[in-house]
């Protein structure tokens, strides 16, 4: 017999085609008669559209068609949503200002879509495009979310001082009567800096039309085909869904940026049926800093309450959250139920109160990013858990322990209901691996070379695959959060999986092929995993959220099914008693005796269907399962950072990272690495590196390429001292935990307690940017002298 | 980008010709700067007259001197024996230009003519007293670079080769824009038959000679010569990587930087 599948460090299946250069790539799919798109931007961050004149480009050479966003108010089509309703602490719902795909009257940031131009080729559609007349209006614009609440400019009518929300989560009178009877509060302010996602493949669309079946096909990078061909189907009304195939081949990474649903892709796939033409758009480098939904951008107070004994009382939380000019898809519901309900920690806080203003600004939306409101949540509370050890002169180690969550199932006061979890178990091998003891000795030797070391801990939880669908829809949710999965077995033994989980990046044609050969005892070749085609899988809600753990559920329990049905097969053809048989290294045995089936011999049987009576089992063999969660799942763990820092210069070194974490049973531990060293590596982007900046006066954005942009490289980064610990998740068969984003929302926490600590001061924002940690040092060494 | 005529000439002579008879024509050497230029549509040349045609790339030492052809690719100097075993630091500096598929690309004579405030070669052009032969005409190093993206090049003037004398010592350090990897700040320094010169990029306008710096070097070529020198901010560069404050700091921590490689 073979060594076991699961759990097994197999190389990726899809590396072949990737490696290889044969990916196929949205922007590789060529249709016949294609056109080519480009799109008029707005260059001002905030102003009235006076008038557009498309004639000029009209009649240049090569143009199909330019069509505006009053061309697509006359065909009656609908605004993006946002589907996430979220309610007030007063009971009133949000406050959302339209957002056409196209402008209509008003230009709200740099890069807002204002018409599209067709034409046969992409040169001529961008040069037509510079003849296309707009007369602006400029008007002043907002940038700063800290200042939209008071700012004189309003950018959208209906939400007034440019507030969407006014929401809030937790106990309030326990959280004041908690601060009343505090030794000690410790305060924090933090700001968490916007980040441009910067996916390798840039978003591209090709929208097309078929005039015989009145149908629509869109290709595009989408990390949920079925959720985009819903809401253009239900909320924008291109088309009724069954005349509407959405398909997302092979994405070049997603990180968030490619969950929503965004004004090209629905603008490329009308316009196919105005010029009669199959529509193609691949976003420019340029137009992907524009118009990819950043991430983050969060301003927050924090306090922290505290016991005489450095018992953790209470938790209080203010946040202004910027979601920029438009609510992206999913935007209202990061910095709420992503966000506050994280903000326990892995600390047995009774008493916490969170209140997030969501505010509008003159910049590209901000919607979900690598961890979406988990970072944010994380970063708040382990920079104040250790700065409050600070203050107490307490070990950070040992006051965390005081305050650890130890037994299970535990409730929070933000809604969530932790499971399980071993918080010292993670922390203890952390400690080993990054030899914290020795830490006293290292920071002496590098004070004797000039040099400043700090050491910073984030002890993380996160929540992945939200769950289940009643609760996130009681929560304002216009969707549900389960996954489909249907196996059908060939004829010859071969299966084939359908998955409603994308992949881009995760590895699903692995690690669900795994899971599959796994359990049913077949070589890994006989597995193919389908999915990113609303016409092959049924329906799916897409991946995000690191909520693959749903769909190899669903699969799982699709198996279970194959396997129930086989056994009934199985029984009739080796004429036994269907309570007999045993399933096992992919033979049907009849138990005690040499009768036995193999895997392939029964489903044959199931299509030939010559061996048992069809009146009581159906031919064939194909099962599906809608699997909705019963909970959350809850990886947790340990990352510590140690840096050193160039008091000369201001760089900050990472000489060591350690990231241990309980993502309960993995199925392929290679693979689960990959996620967390792709997690981290974006974790200390933010911390070290990435920033998005518009200027304040001309709300331009700055960082609008890789001149200003800094996205991490290889050499900005150490390699890290990784390490699992296991606690099975109890809510599903397989004991597995999300992986995605666990290094994205620990990491920033651990770099930034690491450098406060090498500097020695309490505020200092991300990120730790040479120039501004040499001008930290610089304050306080003059404070000093 | 926009459309262009597109020509390869074999002779400095008909690039010449060809750049005088196409109305708004530019010279294209490696592309790394012109042509990100032109894709971004922040220009619009009638023609562009490819340089690569024309042999103009190669290393040579002969008394005192290394001459670089304008054409010669950034990997090449870098790895050059000749480079390396007279004046190491310039091997240095060509190796630290951008990424790989940079240094493959881009030439001596597109960075020197291009003249961006924080590229590295200007540095060592002026830190070692470089002579820049053209078309027509021999140009001091402390002649050509004239300001930002500007050097005393003229209308149709191509840059054929650039004279190196070989110092006693010399370093670069290079302090680089996290973001771009151009120089936020690099110091060339040189001691030199003719005194010491201490070349600055990426910290203003335009690369600029470091005075004091010189002075003091001349009476003591050590790191703590220039230790005490502050550099004043008034002229320096400053936006979102860096204050000015922090660029004037950084050229003298750079420059005592290179004094120490140097004498290393
Ligand atoms: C990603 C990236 C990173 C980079 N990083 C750095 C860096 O760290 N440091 C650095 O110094 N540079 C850097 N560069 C720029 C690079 O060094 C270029 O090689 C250089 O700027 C221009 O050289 P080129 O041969 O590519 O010239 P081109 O781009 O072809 O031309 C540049 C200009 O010079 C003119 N020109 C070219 N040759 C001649 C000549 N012989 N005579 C007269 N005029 C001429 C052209 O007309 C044009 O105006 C980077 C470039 C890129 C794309």
């Amino acid at each position: 017999m073979t060594a076991p599948v699961i759990g097994a460090s197999i190389r990726r299946k899809e590396d072949h085609r990737f490696i290889t250069g044969q990916g196929r790539y949205t922007d590789d799919i060529n249709r016949h008669g294609q056109t080519h798109a480009y799109f008029v931007r707005s260059p001002h961050a905030h102003a009235k559209l006076r008038g557009v004149d498309t004639s000029a480009a009209r009649a240049a050479k090569g143009v199909v068609g330019v069509l505006t966003g009053a061309d697509l108010a006359a065909d009656k089509l609908g605004g993006l949503i946002c589907g996430w309703m979220i309610t007030s602490k007063d009971g009133t719902p949000m406050k959302a200002g339209a957002h056409p795909a196209l402008a209509v009257d008003t230009v709200r940031y740099v890069g807002d879509h204002i018409a599209i131009v067709i034409a046969e080729t992409y040169g001529q559609a961008k040069d037509a495009a510079e003849l296309v007349k707009v007369e602006y209006e400029e008007l002043p614009p907002v940038v700063d979310p800290a200042k939209a609440q008071s700012d004189a400019t309003q950018v959208h009518a209906e939400a007034p001082r440019n507030t969407i929300y006014q929401w809030e989560i937790g106990n309030k009178p326990e959280t004041e009567a908690a601060f009343a009877k505090a030794a000690q509060i410790v305060k924090l302010d933090l700001t968490n800096n916007r980040l441009i996602p910067n996916a390798m493949e840039p978003r591209a669309c090709v929208g097309e039309y078929d005039d015989a079946t009145s149908g629509y096909t869109l290709y595009v990078t989408s990390q949920n085909p079925h959720v985009a061909r819903l809401v253009m189907s239900a909320f924008i009304g291109i088309a009724p869904e069954h005349k509407l195939r959405v398909v997302a081949p092979d994405v070049g990474g997603g990180f968030g940026s490619k969950i929503f649903i965004y004004a090209e892709e629905v603008v490329c796939t009308w316009a196919s049926k105005k010029v009669r033409r199959p529509v193609k758009w691949t976003a420019e480098r340029s137009e992907s800093f524009l118009s990819d939904a950043h991430g983050r951008d969060h301003v927050t107070h924090a306090e922290l309450a505290l016991d005489a004994d450095a018992k953790m009382l209470g938790l209080r939380v203010k946040t202004i959250a910027n979601l920029g000019a438009y609510m992206s898809t999913f935007s209202s519901s990061v910095p709420t139920y992503l966000y506050g309900t994280l903000l326990s920690g892995q600390y047995d806080l009774s008493a916490i109160y969170a209140e997030v203003d969501a505010v509008y600004t003159n910049t590209a939306p901000v919607d979900a990013y690598r961890g979406a409101g988990r970072p944010e949540a994380t970063y708040v509370i382990e920079r104040i858990v250790e700065e409050a050890a600070r203050q107490l002169k307490l070990d950070p180690v040992a006051f965390r322990r005081k305050n650890f969550v130890r037994k299970f199932p535990h409730q929070t006061p933000v809604i969530m209901n932790y499971d399980a979890g071993d918080y010292d178990a993670s922390l203890d091998a952390a400690l080993k691996l990054a030899d914290y003891a020795g830490f006293p000795a290292r920071k002496a030797a590098a004070k004797a070379q000039g040099k400043l070391r700090g050491l910073g801990f984030s002890t993380y939880i996160e929540a992945c695959g939200l769950a289940p669908s009643a609760a996130v829809g009681s929560l304002g949710a216009g969707v549900g959060l389960w996954e489909s999965a249907e196996v059908r077995v060939t004829p010859t033994g071969g299966v084939e999986v359908f998955t409603g989980a994308h992949s881009h990046g995760q590895g699903h044609e692995t690690t669900f092929a795994q899971v599959v050969a796994g359990r049913l005892g077949i070589p890994m070749e006989n597995v193919e995993i389908i999915h990113g085609d609303t016409n092959s899988v049924q329906f799916g809600m897409g991946t995000y959220g690191s909520r693959a753990a749903v769909g190899l559920t669903a699969v799982s329990r699709a198996l279970d099914k194959i396997e129930a049905k086989a056994k009934k097969i199985a029984a009739h053809v080796l004429e036994a008693s269907a309570a007999d048989i045993v399933f096992e290294n992919g033979e049907f045995k009849v138990a005690g005796t040499d009768r036995k089936l193999a895997f392939h011999e029964v489903a044959l049987n199931a299509y030939v269907a010559h061996k048992f009576p069809t009146s009581e089992i159906e031919p064939g063999l194909k099962e599906s399962v809608f699997h909705d969660p019963t909970n959350f799942t809850f990886p947790a763990g340990t990352h510590i950072c140690e840096v050193e820092i160039d008091p000369d210069t201001g760089v900050t070194t990472i000489v060591s990272f350690t990231a241990v974490d309980d993502f309960g049973n993995v199925i392929n531990p290679m693979i689960v690495e990959g996620q967390v060293q792709g997690g981290i590596a974006q974790g200390i982007g933010q911390a070290l590196l990435e920033h998005g900046v518009y200027d304040k006066d001309s709300g331009q954005l700055i960082t609008g390429s890789y001149m200003d942009y800094t996205m991490p490289r290889a050499d900005d980064l150490p390699s890290y001292k990784l390490g699992f610990t296991v606690t099975p998740c109890p809510s599903n068969p397989l004991g597995m935990k999300g992986c995605g984003e666990a290094g994205a929302i620990a990491s920033p926490a651990a770099v930034m307690n690491a450098v406060t600590d090498a500097l020695g001061v309490k505020e200092f924002n991300m990120p730790a940017t040479p120039s501004r940690v040499w001008a930290a040092i610089h304050r306080t060494r003059a404070a000093a002298e | 980008m926009y459309q262009f005529q597109y020509f390869r000439p074999k002779s400095l002579d008909e690039a010449r010709k060809l750049y005088e008879n196409n109305g708004d024509a530019k010279f294209l050497a490696g592309g790394q700067t012109l042509i990100p230029t032109l894709k971004q549509r922040l220009a619009q040349p009638t023609a562009l007259i490819d340089l690569g045609g024309i042999a103009m790339s190669g290393i040579k030492v002969a008394g005192g001197v290394v001459t670089i052809g304008a054409g010669t690719k950034h990997f090449d100097v870098a790895t050059s024996a000749d480079v390396k075993g007279t004046i190491p630091a310039l091997a240095h500096l060509a190796g630290h230009i951008g990424d790989p598929a940079v240094r493959h690309m881009g030439t001596l004579g597109g960075s020197i003519a291009n003249n961006d405030p924080a590229a590295d070669y200007p540095a060592a052009a002026l830190g070692l007293g470089a002579t820049i032969k053209t078309t027509s005409r021999s140009i001091n190093a402390d002649d050509f670079f004239t300001g930002m993206f500007e050097t005393a090049l003229e209308e149709g003037e191509i840059v054929t080769e650039v004279s190196f004398p070989v110092p006693e010592k010399a370093a670069y350090m290079k302090f680089p824009n996290p973001a771009s990897r151009y120089a936020m700040v690099g110091v060339f320094v040189a001691k030199t038959k003719t005194g010491v010169r201490v070349a600055v990029t990426g910290a203003a306008s335009s690369v600029f000679r470091e005075s004091a710096m010189e002075a003091a070097l001349a009476k003591s070529f050590t790191p703590d010569a220039v230790a005490g020198i502050k550099v004043s901010p008034a002229n320096m560069n400053g936006d979102l990587h860096g204050t000015a404050e922090y660029r004037a700091h950084l050229v003298t921590v750079m420059a005592k930087r290179a004094v120490a490689a140097a004498i290393a």
